[in-house]
C-alpha cells in the first residue's frame, strides 16, 4: 500500500502518478519563457533565439538489465535523447552531454562495451558528446550504472503535441511493443525465452523525411517511450481535446511481442518503444507522409493507425475489429526500469 | 493488432464471423421478447475477453451479461490473507501468485508484508515454489496455494510428486460449481443462464453441470476464451433460454468433454477435499473451499505451523472499505459503475477493494478496458 | 490464469515438455494432462502446467461448430446468408505449418 508521504515506483512509470508528481514537486522551479517550458511538459524546453528555436531535452536511464536483446543501456541513453529533440523538431542535434554514475566494482570491460554502443548510435545520428560529468558511488549505493544523457539543438520548425483537430489522421512509425518486451524476457523471473529485440534507434533521420514531406501539415510528433501508443494517444487527445479512434487490427506489432503479450497478459499498446516515433497529420497530407517514412529504413512498416475525433474528448476508442471500448488511460508503464 | 501472420487458433478472432454471431445474438434475444435476459458467467477470463475486444459494445442491448463469482483473489477472505501475512511475520518464506500480493488483510497485504522486511516471493507456478523451497534449504518455505479448482489440481501434482521437508501448503483454493449454486439459490439475481468457465470444465468435464441446470432450470454452456467462442457460446445459451431447455451444451469441445480429464481428477481429490468456508463478499459457500486432507497434514501449513493472526488480523475499520460494494458485484447484483469508489478512490494502484487488486476482478478489468460508455454509434 | 491460445510441443523430457507459443517458449510440466504428449502436438497452459492436448483436427471442428450455430439461429434470415457467403469466400481454416 502506496504511502502519501513517500515516493513509489509508479511515480516513475510515466503515467498519471508521474504528472501528479511532477505538477506537485516540480513544476514551481519553471517560470515564464518564450518558447516551450516545464509547464508544458513537452519532450523538450524550446527557447527562442531570433528566428529559431533552441530545443533542450535531458533524460536518465537506469533501465535493467543494462544489456539486453537489440541494445543497451549506452544506445538507449543516446537515441532517447535525440529522440526527444527529434519530436520537437530539432532533426540535426549540435551536441550532446554524458554525466554517469557509476557503482564500485563495475566491471570496466562492460563500461567499454557500453561506450562502443554509444560511439556506433552517435554515428548513425550524426551527433557527438560534448561534455560530461563522472561520478563514482560504493558498491550497493547504486545499481550498476545511470547514466543522464542531455541533448540540444536548433530548428526553425517547432513541432508540439497538442495539434490535432477533428478528421486529423494518426501514424505510427512501425511495429509496437518491441522494447518493453524484449527486456522483459531478460528478467530471470519470468522463465521465457524468444526472439524478442529492442527496437532502439534514432529517429532523427526518419523525421527529418517526414517533417520534409508534410511541413506544417505535421501537427502533433511524439515518441512512444513509458506507456507506450496508449499514452502518446492521451496526451494528444487530452492536450487537444479531441477524440481518437485507434484501429485496432491496423497497428503493427510483430509474432514474437503478440504472443509474448498473451501470455503475460500486458497489452502491447502501453508497453515501451525506444524506436517509433507517432504523427497526428492533416489529413490531406497523410499519404505522402506516410510514403516518406516508408522509403525510410527504420519506417518500412509505418501506419496509418487512428483518426481524431469530434466525439469523446480527451478520449481514446480503440476498434478492436469486434468490437469497441475505451482505452482506458494507464497509470503509465507496467514494466518497471525500462528505460 | 496487426493480423499477418495468422495461426489457426486466432480465427476465433475473424471480425466476420463476429459480425455474423453478434446479429444471431440480436435475433435470439428478440425471439425471447423480455427485457432485460440476465446470463452469468463465472469466470475472469471470460470477462476480459468481453472487456478486451468491447464486445459489449456488439451485444444487444436486451442482453445482460454479468460477471459472477470468477475471480479467485477477490474471493479468498481476509483471514486467510491474514494467515499468509503472519506466517511472513513468523519468518517463514511465503510464496504467492502475482495477484495475490495486493490483496488488503485486516491490516496489511503481502505486499505490505514484504515492505515491512517479510520474506515473499512472487511465482508463477506452484513447481517454481518448491524450486524456491530447494534454494533455501535451512528456510520453511509455505506456498499460499490461491486458484480455483484447475489451479488446485497444480499444487495436488506438486504434492503427489514430492517436496522437499521445508516445503509446505496453506490452502486457500475454491471451488467454482459451489460458487454457482449459492448465486443461483438468490433470488435476487434472476440469472436464466449460465457460462461455465473453459479451463475448470476441462478437468472437471461438463457432466457435473447437468444435475445444476436441472434443479435451478437454468441451461449451462460451456465456452473457450476466444471473443469467437464467447459470443457463440451466448448465441447457444439464449437459445436454449428461448426454447426453455435447462440442458448443459459445450460449446468448447476442442478442449472439454463429458467427464472430463479422470487422471487429474483423481490426483485433486486424493490431496484435497471440499469443505465449507467464507468466500469475500459472499459468505458461507457450502463446499466452496478446498482443503487438504487429513493424510497430507505433514505438508499443511495450518497443521505444521501454529498459525497466530492476532498481531495482524483484527476487524477491518475502514471507511473506504465500508462502501465497497465487490461483495454485491461479484454476485451479479451490481456492476462497477454502480460503485461510487470506482475509478477515484479506488484503482489498481490503490484498490479498496478485492474486484480492483485482481487482474480476474471486474472491477480491474472494467477499469483497465474502459468500463461501459456506449460505443455504438462513435466515428 | 486461463488463456486460451494453445502452444506447440517442441520437445519433451519426461514430465517436463517446452512449448512454443507463436515463437515464444515456455516450459510445461506434465503431470496432470491425460494423455501422452509427443513433439509436435498442441498444448493448453495453466499455471505451468499442460491441462489439454488439442487434437489438431479439433479447431476445424470448432469452427464447423459455429457454422451450426449460425446456421440454427439464422433460419431464413437473408442478411446472414450474405455474411455466409463473405466468410465461405474467404475463410479457410489454415493447418500452422
Amino acid at each position: 500500500m502506496s504511502s502519501p508521504d513517500r515516493v513509489a515506483m509508479k511515480h516513475g512509470a510515466g503515467g498519471r502518478a508521474m504528472r501528479a508528481l511532477i505538477e506537485d514537486v516540480f513544476l514551481s522551479l519553471g517560470g515564464p519563457v518564450d518558447g516551450v517550458g516545464l509547464s508544458a511538459m513537452d519532450d523538450g524546453a524550446a527557447l527562442r533565439i531570433g528566428d529559431q528555436w533552441l530545443v533542450v531535452t535531458t533524460d536518465s536511464h537506469v533501465v535493467q538489465p543494462i544489456f539486453f536483446p537489440g541494445g543497451d543501456i549506452g544506445r538507449l541513453s543516446i537515441c532517447g535523447t535525440v529522440n526527444d529533440l527529434a519530436m520537437m523538431g530539432a532533426t540535426e542535434p549540435l551536441g550532446l552531454t554524458c554525466a554517469v554514475v557509476i557503482e564500485e566494482g563495475f566491471p570496466r570491460e562492460d563500461l567499454l562495451r557500453i561506450r562502443d554502443a554509444m560511439k556506433r548510435a552517435c554515428d548513425e545520428a550524426g551527433v557527438t558528446v560534448v561534455t560530461g560529468d563522472t561520478k563514482v558511488m560504493g558498491k550497493g549505493e547504486v545499481d550498476g550504472i545511470v547514466l543522464n544523457t542531455a541533448g540540444f539543438g536548433l530548428t526553425r520548425r517547432l513541432v508540439r503535441d497538442n495539434g490535432l483537430r477533428p478528421g486529423d489522421r494518426i501514424i505510427v512509425t512501425g511495429t509496437v511493443g518491441d522494447h518493453g518486451m524484449a527486456v522483459m524476457t531478460r528478467r530471470r523471473d519470468l522463465q521465457i525465452e524468444g526472439d524478442l529485440r529492442s527496437d532502439v534507434a534514432p529517429l532523427n533521420g526518419l523525421v527529418r523525411a517526414a517533417l520534409d514531406a508534410g511541413g506544417d501539415a505535421v501537427v502533433a510528433m511524439k515518441d512512444p517511450t513509458r506507456g507506450g501508443l496508449a499514452s502518446v494517444l492521451h496526451e494528444f487527445a487530452q492536450k487537444a481535446k479531441v477524440g481518437v479512434l485507434l484501429d485496432g487490427p491496423s497497428v503493427p506489432v510483430n509474432p514474437e511481442v503478440l504472443a509474448a503479450s498473451e501470455i503475460l497478459g500486458i497489452d502491447p499498446l502501453v508497453v515501451a518503444n525506444e524506436g517509433k516515433a507517432v504523427l497526428g497529420v492533416r489529413p490531406e497530407a497523410a499519404e505522402r507522409v506516410l510514403a516518406a517514412i516508408r522509403a525510410h529504413p527504420l519506417g518500412r512498416r509505418a501506419a496509418l493507425v487512428g483518426t481524431a475525433l469530434a466525439e469523446r474528448p480527451g478520449n481514446v476508442i480503440l476498434d478492436t475489429g469486434l468490437g469497441r471500448r475505451l482505452l482506458a488511460e494507464s497509470d503509465g508503464e507496467p514494466l518497471p526500469r525500462i528505460c | 493488432m496487426a493480423l499477418q501472420n495468422l495461426p489457426a487458433e486466432l480465427k476465433f478472432r475473424d471480425p466476420a464471423r463476429a459480425r455474423a454471431l453478434a446479429q444471431a445474438l440480436e435475433r435470439e434475444v428478440k425471439a425471447i421478447g423480455r427485457t432485460p435476459v440476465n446470463v452469468m458467467h463465472v469466470c475472469g477470463s471470460h470477462e476480459q475477453a468481453i472487456a478486451r475486444f468491447g464486445l459489449r459494445a456488439v451485444f444487444p442491448r436486451d442482453l445482460s451479461v454479468i460477471m459472477g463469482p470468477g475471480c479467485p483473489v477477490c474471493v479468498t477472505d481476509t483471514p486467510e490473507v491474514d494467515e499468509a501475512v503472519a506466517l511472513a511475520a513468523m519468518g517463514a518464506r511465503v510464496c504467492t501468485y502475482g495477484d495475490m500480493l495486493k490483496l488488503p488483510g485486516a491490516q496489511k497485504s503481502l505486499g505490505d508484508a514484504q515492505t515491512d522486511g517479510g520474506k515473499v516471493e512472487v511465482v508463477y507456478s506452484a513447481t517454481q515454489a518448491v524450486e524456491v523451497a530447494k534454494r533455501y534449504p535451512l528456510e520453511q518455505v509455505v506456498f499460499f496455494a490461491s486458484g480455483f479448482e484447475t489451479t488446485a489440481v497444480a499444487t495436488a501434482a506438486v504434492l503427489l510428486a514430492g517436496v522437499p521437508d521445508n516445503f509446505s501448503v496453506l490452502s486457500s483454493h475454491k471451488y467454482v460449481p459451489a460458487a454457482m449454486e449459492v448465486v443461483a439459490s438468490m433470488p435476487e439475481t434472476n440469472i436464466e443462464g449460465y457460462i461455465a468457465a473453459g479451463h475448470a470444465a476441462i478437468i472437471t468435464g461438463w457432466e457435473i453441470f447437468v444435475p445444476f441446470a436441472q434443479k435451478t432450470g437454468a441451461p449451462v454452456v460451456v465456452a473457450g476464451f476466444e471473443p469467437l467462442d464467447v459470443l457463440a457460446a451466448l448465441v447457444k445459451l439464449v437459445e436454449l433460454i428461448k426454447d426453455k431447455r435447462p440442458e448443459v451444451a459445450n460449446m468448447y469441445p476442442r478442449c472439454v468433454t463429458r467427464e472430463g480429464n479422470k487422471p487429474a481428477q483423481e490426483k485433486l481429490w486424493k490431496v484435497f477435499q471440499p469443505v465449507s468456508g467464507d468466500w469475500r463478499g459472499i459468505a458461507r459457500v457450502p463446499q466452496g473451499n478446498l482443503d487438504l486432507r487429513p493424510e497430507w497434514a505433514h505438508v499443511d501449513a495450518r497443521k505444521r505451523f501454529r498459525i497466530d493472526t492476532n498481531l495482524v488480523g483484527g476487524q477491518v475499520v475502514n471507511a473506504l472499505a465500508a462502501q465497497c460494494l465487490c461483495g454485491a458485484i461479484m454476485s451479479g447484483l451490481k456492476n462497477p459503475h454502480d460503485c461510487s469508489l470506482f475509478g477515484k478512490e479506488c484503482r489498481p494502484d490503490a484498490p479498496v477493494g478485492a474486484c480492483m487488486v485482481s487482474s480476474e476482478g471486474a472491477c480491474r478489468i472494467w477499469h483497465q478496458y474502459g468500463g461501459l460508455p456506449d460505443l455504438r454509434e462513435v466515428g | 490464469m486461463c488463456l486460451g491460445v494453445p502452444g506447440k510441443v517442441l520437445e519433451v523430457n519426461g514430465l517436463e515438455a517446452t512449448v512454443d507459443f507463436f515463437g515464444v517458449t515456455k516450459l510445461l510440466r506434465l503431470d496432470i494432462v491425460d494423455e501422452p504428449v509427443s513433439v509436435g502436438d498442441y498444448v493448453l497452459n495453466h499455471v505451468g502446467f499442460a491441462i489439454r492436448r488439442i487434437p489438431p483436427d479439433e479447431v476445424g471442428e470448432t469452427l464447423a461448430l459455429f457454422e451450426q450455430v449460425l446456421k440454427e439461429a439464422a433460419a431464413g434470415d437473408l442478411m446472414a446468408e450474405d455474411v455466409r457467403g463473405e466468410m465461405a469466400a474467404g475463410g479457410k481454416v489454415r493447418e500452422k505449418v
